[in-house]
Parts: structure tokens; sequence; C-alpha cells
């Protein structure tokens, strides 16, 4: 009860992530049953409507009740301790926010109960998380599913609205003494570059959500070409939420690599100032690619060339923060505790994912490759090599602070290594089998196309990673009970939040903290030699 | 625990293929209950037809030359937007393993020095400094990969746009043919427009090989795509919005691909047919193709069934019927496949199909209009005289 009528960031803040852990078993269960259909040709365990639900509410969950909550959540955490206030700026609004979310995850999942009335088994959203327009309307997609589908992220996308005012409002007006902007941690860059992104993208989503339910239950037509309306607005729309969205997702994993590389590496971290830039570069740059999801709408070679070139820009930009860590893991002392190695297999997968991106940027080879296993391929590697291995070096670094226990160093590497085996193994070969031809979301394909063996490696690769998230979830439990005890600064690090005890007070601070630079703990533990007089 | 579930389901789902592939060898002579959906390859990979003749009631005697069919590869193009594709694609992905080499090369240098400097410092012991040197950023380094890789995505991006605007093109090659692609849920209409009749066939669709193909695309329900990469990137069918795209097969035989883009319940089932015919067999074969349907009179009986239930309603026999909704059959026997090119065209086959759709194609949207044995054998002796 202490944690239901809570307004305390942290405990918010885990509330979050701990339900955002959930939906990420749930969504990975999902995932699981999808390769095991796919394991071979033919296959016929999972019917074609069962699949279809599965990939789309794989994907819905993923994006909406496991990336954003999980990211917020460590926003919410975090935000307030490193810039050394008491308390987010709004904490009803923060509790408002989070059981918006999860009030929109359970209205999700309840679809599977109520989507088609008393009548029926029940169904799920079966439209893919982009949902594209005119499969949603009531003539293609009877039943109630799709409703729930817009309902449900709706309402959770308004509490990420809230949740995002109240970073901005924290970040700009909460800083302890001292902290100018560009004295603020990297991660406080990133969320609020991540808080202005949820502010334009998400009203758009809900936008065209409203749209589409007008369609679906009073009559409107935005979206019936049978009546005039436009079936490309809807991805227009979708798309101009749903490419910022991808750098929600990116962003705070950016931050965290931003935050642990510098305490493993014994190193502050390498230009702080272009890594500022980038990040405000990347936020304005994606606003102006929604399109390249688009190439195969028959855009035009106008339009084509144009999102194309955006999208070439914006590895501008990106490259610039992938060689930032590595000039600062550069000529450091590297200590791969489980945070960092997983903060290093982020770096060296995003930089695959980064590159399979730039082939699709190449307009001509998107055409060939648009909608195949090389794009599922390309965003696993960027959401889950990227911020799922961004997201479990956080937890490993923050638990400490969190619980006051450390998690078990021998099973976090346990963990490292099958995840990164595991998702080697089943994201590499989808570039392979997009390349020979295989379309994305199939239930099922021809034995004849040579795509066998490549599905049967990616389905194998589900048990290993089953079995690097089976040892996380007992590491974390046993930690928590008989963990060793942490102290206030296990990492011997930099920033505010390694100032106070572990767990944080519910004030945080006893006393407000000033700082004088970037990394206040350095300049408190180095005082000969303090960081202020380099900036 | 889950994971251990998980590796014996796709152990035993594994073991189960083996069996099913052999039901699938004998099913030929087997009569009664529907086929099951695991379908023969129509063509072997390796291109033969032979165990396929003895299979097939109904084979089209001048079946083009197969080469290769069964691939899909982007990298085996046999047309100049997939050529051009390629080659770009080759390009790219070389700047790409370039880059991945030098960031992933600084990364493992960084590490395995990173290490090194740690163990010394350990043991260099309290006479080692606590931190290794704190450097704070590099103006010129910083600029340098800043710049490098600005100039190298403005070369990528004009050699992308170059190739946009080679392929791209708005109206059609020169002596092109004109063909409209029609998606529904789930099968392809293809339309011949010509001042000699139209013709209209679905599924597979014949072309002259070494003649540009001008593809007009429409779509009668949702979006779909229409991808054969060995012949051309992929292009959308989007309802109130027409696209084009073209290819030119260099040689004649089956170019093989599907729907690209989720369009319901039966995405996965929509596959496309492309038979590039040598010029004079393409001609022969539209002039067969316009022909009205075949009336023979020993199949009356049939025909009576085919008018008689809802069969009409949905298909169009020229001088039968004039049904839109379900695909063209004045000229079904004249396919190799049904079921939108997954199942091959044979009694057996059709006769499941007819009785059942839903047995074979899940979700399918031609209804099981119960026929009794006598009506199923009937029209099905009639749609196979439909040539």
């Amino acid at each position: 009860m202490r944690w239901a009528i809570s307004v305390d960031h942290k405990k918010l803040a885990l509330m979050y992530i701990g339900a955002g852990l959930c939906f990420f078993l749930v969504a990975g269960l999902e995932a699981a049953f999808m390769r095991l259909q796919l394991a071979r040709a033919e296959n016929d365990v999972i019917d074609p409507e069962t699949f279809n639900q599965l990939f789309t509410m794989h994907g819905t969950t993923m994006v909406f009740l496991v990336g954003m909550p999980i990211l917020l959540g460590f926003g919410n955490y975090l935000i307030p301790l490193m810039v050394g206030a008491r308390d987010m700026a709004f904490p009803r609004l923060n509790a408002f926010g989070f059981w918006l979310f999860i009030f929109g995850g359970l209205l999700l999942y309840f679809s599977y109960l109520g989507a088609d009335g008393l009548y029926g088994a029940g169904t799920a959203p079966d439209v893919g998380w982009f949902a594209y327009a005119p499969l949603t309307s009531r003539t293609f997609s009877r039943g109630n599913s799709t409703d729930y589908w817009i309902l449900g992220i709706m309402v959770s996308g308004f509490g990420s609205m809230t949740t995002a005012i109240n970073f901005i409002a924290t970040i700009l007006c909460m800083r302890c003494p001292g902290m100018t902007l560009m004295r603020m941690p990297m991660i406080g860059w990133m969320m609020l570059v991540v808080a202005f992104l949820v502010l334009v993208a998400i009203p758009i989503l809900t936008g065209a959500q409203v749209m589409l339910l007008l369609d679906r239950t009073l009559g409107a037509h935005f979206f019936d070409p049978e009546t005039q309306g436009s079936a490309i607005l809807w991805q227009h729309l979708f798309w101009f939420f749903g490419h910022p969205e991808v750098y929600i997702l990116i962003l705070p994993a950016f931050g965290f690599v931003s935050e642990i590389m510098p305490t493993f590496s014994r190193k502050v971290l390498f230009g702080y100032p272009l890594m500022v830039a980038a990040t405000v570069g990347i936020g304005f740059i994606s606003l102006g690619v929604w399109a390249h999801h688009m190439f195969v709408v028959g855009l035009g070679p106008v339009l084509d060339s144009f999102f194309g070139a955006t999208t070439f820009l914006i590895s501008v930009p990106t490259g610039i923060k992938i060689f930032n860590w590595l000039g600062t893991m550069w000529g450091g002392r590297l200590h791969f505790t489980t945070p960092m190695l997983f903060v290093t297999g982020f770096v060296a997968m995003f930089v695959i994912g980064g590159l399979t991106g730039i082939m699709l940027a190449t307009v001509p080879l998107t055409w060939q490759l648009s909608d195949s296993y090389f794009v599922v391929g390309h965003f696993h590697y960027v959401l889950f090599g990227g911020t799922v291995f961004g997201i479990f070096g956080a937890i490993f670094y923050w638990f400490p602070k969190a619980t006051g226990r450390m998690l078990d160093e021998r099973l976090g590497k346990w963990t490292f290594w099958l995840l990164f085996i595991g998702f080697t193994l089943t994201f590499m070969p989808m570039h392979v089998s997009g390349a020979l031809g295989m379309p994305r979301r199939i239930y099922t394909y021809e034995a004849d196309r040579g795509w066998e063996i490549w599905n049967l490696i990616s389905s194998i690769g589900v048990p290993v990673q089953m079995a690097g998230v089976a040892i996380f979830l007992w590491n974390a439990i046993k930690s928590l009970r008989s963990g060793p005890v942490a102290g206030d600064d296990p990492w011997d690090a930099w920033t505010l939040e390694w100032s106070t005890t572990s767990p944080p007070p519910e004030w945080n601070f006893d006393r407000i903290p000033t700082c004088t630079s970037a990394r206040p703990l350095w300049d408190r533990k180095n005082p000969e030699d303090p960081d202020a007089y380099y900036e | 625990m889950i994971a251990i579930v998980f590796s014996v389901a796709l152990c035993v789902t594994g073991m189960t293929a083996p069996i099913e592939a052999s039901q699938d060898d004998t099913n030929a002579s087997a009569a009664g209950p529907p086929v099951p959906p695991a379908p023969a390859p129509v063509r072997q990979p390796d291109g033969s037809v032979a165990d396929l003749d003895a299979k097939l009631v109904i084979c089209d005697p001048d079946a083009p030359p197969v080469s290769g069919a069964g691939v899909t590869s982007i990298f085996e193009p046999e047309s100049p937007p997939s050529r051009e594709i390629r080659d770009l694609g080759f390009l790219v992905f070389a700047i790409c393993i370039v880059i991945f080499v030098v960031v992933q090369g600084f990364l493992v240098i960084a590490i395995v020095r990173g290490i090194r400097s740690r163990r010394a410092a350990r043991e260099g012991g309290a006479g080692g400094s606590p931190e290794p040197t704190q450097v704070y950023g590099s103006v010129p380094i910083e600029v340098a990969w800043t710049v490098i890789p600005t100039i190298i995505v403005f070369v990528l991006t004009m050699v992308t746009i170059r190739t946009i605007r080679d392929i791209d093109i708005t109206s059609p090659p020169e002596d092109a043919l004109e063909v409209v692609v029609i998606g529904h849920q789930w099968w392809w209409e293809f339309r011949y427009p010509s001042d000699a009749g139209e013709v209209v066939t679905a599924n597979e669709m014949h072309v002259p090989a070494g003649r540009p193909i001008w593809l007009r695309l429409e779509s009668a329900d949702v979006i779909h795509s229409f991808w054969v990469p060995r012949l051309a990137g992929k292009m959308d069918l989007i309802p109130g919005h027409t696209n084009y795209t073209w290819f030119e097969a260099d040689r004649a035989g089956i170019y093989l691909g599907q729907c690209a883009e989720y369009c319901g319940t039966q995405h996965a089932h929509m596959l496309i047919r492309v038979y590039a015919d040598e010029p004079e067999d393409f001609d022969a074969w539209l002039d067969a193709q316009r022909k009205p349907g075949v009336e023979d009179p020993k199949v009356a009986e049939g025909r009576g069934v085919f008018a008689e239930y809802a069969c009409l309603n949905c298909h169009t026999v020229d001088g039968t019927s004039d049904g839109m909704f379900g695909p063209n059959l004045t000229h079904l026997a004249s396919r190799d496949t049904i079921g939108s090119g997954f199942i091959p065209l044979n009694r057996e086959n059709l006769r499941a199909w007819i009785d059942d759709p839903a047995q074979l194609k899940i979700g399918c949207n031609m209804p099981s209009l119960k026929l009794d044995t006598a009506e199923l054998d009937a029209v099905t002796d009639y749609l196979l005289t439909l040539n």
C-alpha cells in the first residue's frame, strides 16, 4: 500500500522498471512462440491468426510497455538524484503518469479476454504494431481488438507525456547550486532531449489514434480510401511519431553508456560538449526522417531522395557518440564488471545496427530489403543489442544504489554472455534470410527458398537468451535477499547519486549538494586536480 | 525452465519434419480427406521438374524452361533494376564493412590496452597514479570524426540519388508491355489491357522475356506489396493510390516472390509466380487466354453445379459468369498452382480446395459450399477442362 499511494520518484521508478520487466517476459515469450513456429518451413504449431496476434503484441508491448516505461523509469529514478533534487518537479503528476501506463498496458492485454465481446474466444490485436490503414478499418478488422490497441496505447501515451513534462521541469528548474546545464550528467541531456521528443511525437500518435477511433466507431473517413480518405496519411502520421520514438528508445540507453563507461574506464567522458551537440542534433534530425519507413509507398524520387539524405545525415551525430565512447575507453584502465560488459556489448552491437541502418538509408536497397527479415535483424540490433543491453547495464550499475545490495558478478557475466551469444544467433541470420527474399510477418514459408537453415539458427538462439534472462531473475531475487551490502559508492563513481546512502532516503540528500563541475564527486575525491580547472 | 521447455518443443517440431515430408511424397495417389497444407514445391531448387509431372494432372506442356526456381535472393538479379540495386548494395556493403572493421578494431584495441593498463596499474602498486590521465576531449580529433563521416554520407547520398533516378522512372520505358496488378486478400489479379480484348488472370503472371514490363499497381482492399526480388525491388499496392514499377526479365524462367506488406491472416500465402516466356510463347499464351472458357458438353453437370451454387458470384468464367471478387477462372487449368501459388494444381488438391478452402488456407475468404461428393467431383472435372 505504501507503494500504491507513493509519489516518491524512486518508488515510482522501481515500479516502472518492475512492471516493464514483467511485460518484457511476456513479450519475450510471445517472440519465443513465433520463433518456434518459424524454426522450420511449413510448420503448423501456431495458426496464422495467433501468429499475427503474437507479432502485433510482441512489437507493441516491447515498444510501449517495455522500452518506454523502463527507460522513463530510469529517468525518474536518476534525474532528481543526479541533478541533486529532492524529487521530481511534480510528484503527483508523476504518480498519475505511472498509473496511466499500468492501466494502458492492462487494457491492451485485456483484449485477450474482451476484444471479441462475450461470445467469442477473445482476440488480441492482429494488425501489426504500426497498424497500417485500411487493415485497421471495421471492414478488415472486425471485433474490438483494434480498439483495444488504440485505447491501450493512447492511455499509456498520456502517461508518457506527463512524465516528459516532469522531466523537462525537473531538469530545467531543479538542478542543485553550481550545476549549470553544461555540468549536468550526460544522461540528463539525453533525458531532456527524449522528453522533448515525447512531447512532439506522442501527441501526433494520439491524434492519429483518435482519428482512427472516429473512423472505426463514428463513421469518419480519415483513412478510408473508398471515401476519399487516405491510407498513406496514417503512415505519415504514424511514422512522424514512430521514428522519433526509435530515438526515444535509444537516447536514454546512450545516457547509460555515457555514465557507465567513464566509471569503469576511470576516465572522464570524452568530448562532453560535442556529445551534447550530437544529442540535440539527433533530436532535431530525428523529426525529419520519418518517411524512410515509407520508401516502398511510391512517394516519388524527390521525396525518397530527401528522406534518404536526412537518414544518412543522422548517422553523423550517431557516429560522433560511438567515437566519443571509444575516446573515453582509449587509454583508460578498464574494469570489466557486468555493467561495463553490457555497455561495451552495446557499442559493438549498436555499430552493427547503425551500419545496417546506413544500408537501409540507401533507398534502392530498401526497395529490396524493406519489410524483409533484414529489417527485423536491423532494428533488433538497435533495440535489443542497443536498448536492452543498455538497460541490463543500467540495472547492474544502479541496482546497488536502489536496493543497497550488489548483484552477483559471476551470475551477471553468465547473463551477459548468454544474452550476447543468444542474441547474435537469433538476429544475425535474419540479415541473411531477409536478403534471400524472406518477408517479415509471415507465419510460415516455403521449403524451397533456402531460408530454413537461417530460421533454425535464429530459433536456436531463443533458449540461449531465455537462459540468460532466467539467470538474471535468479540473480536479482538472490541478491535482494543476501547480496553483499553495497555501501554508498560501490563503483567509486563521480555523479551525485553516489554521494547519498544506498538506498537513498525519501528526501534523497540530507543537504542539497553543490557542484563545481560535471563530476562533483571527482572534485571531492581529487581536490588536488579538480575537473572545474579544465572546464 | 521455460528455456528447457522451449528447447524440447523445438526438438519435437524439428523431428516431425521428415515424417510430414514423406507423407507429402506419397499423397499423390491418396484419395479422400483434404490434402495437408504442406505443398510439394512445384519446381525443385535445382530446376528439375521431373517428379512434378507425376503429380500434376493438368500441366502446361509448353512450360517455359526453368532457371533457378525457388531462388528469391536479391543477389541473383535477372533484370536491370534488381541488378543495379545489387551493384549499389555491394558498394554500400563494402563501405560499411570498412567502417565496421575500423570501429570494432579500435574497440578491440581499446579493450586490450585498457585491461593491460589496469593490470599494470595494479602491479605498479602505490607507485602508480591512482587514476589514468584524464582526457577531456580534443578539438582536432573531434572535428575529424565529424567531417570524415559527413563526407562519406555525402558520397553515399549522391550515389543513392543517382540510382533512384535510374530506377524510379515516371513513364513507361519504350516498347513496354503494361500489366495491371491488383492486390486482393490474399491473391493477385493480373490484367493485360489490349485493344484485342483484355486478358485477366491470377497469381501467375506471364510476361515476355527481354521486354520491359510496366506494372500498374492497385489494390482492391488493403495495402499489399509486389516483390519479386530477382526482377525488381518491391512497390506497395495501395487502395486509392496507383503506383508504378517496372522490370525486364533477362531470360525465360520462373521468378518467385510474394506479398511483402502485412495484409492480414494469410499474408504468408500470397505468393507470386512470374513466368518469363520466350516472346513467341508469350504471344501464344496471350492468344489462348483471350479465348472464352471451354464448354465441354462432357462436364455440363459440373458447369451446372458451378452456375447453380455461389461460385459464379465471385468467379468469372468468360461465357458463364462474371463474378469479380475471386480469381478469374476462365483458364484455370492452364495454371500450375492454386491458392495463390502455394499448392500445385492437380485434381485432388483442387477438389480438396473446393470442398473447404479454409482447411488448406486458414482464414481464406472463399467459403466452403458444403457440396456433396458427386457435386464436388463434377465441379472439379468441369474446372479442370478450363484450359
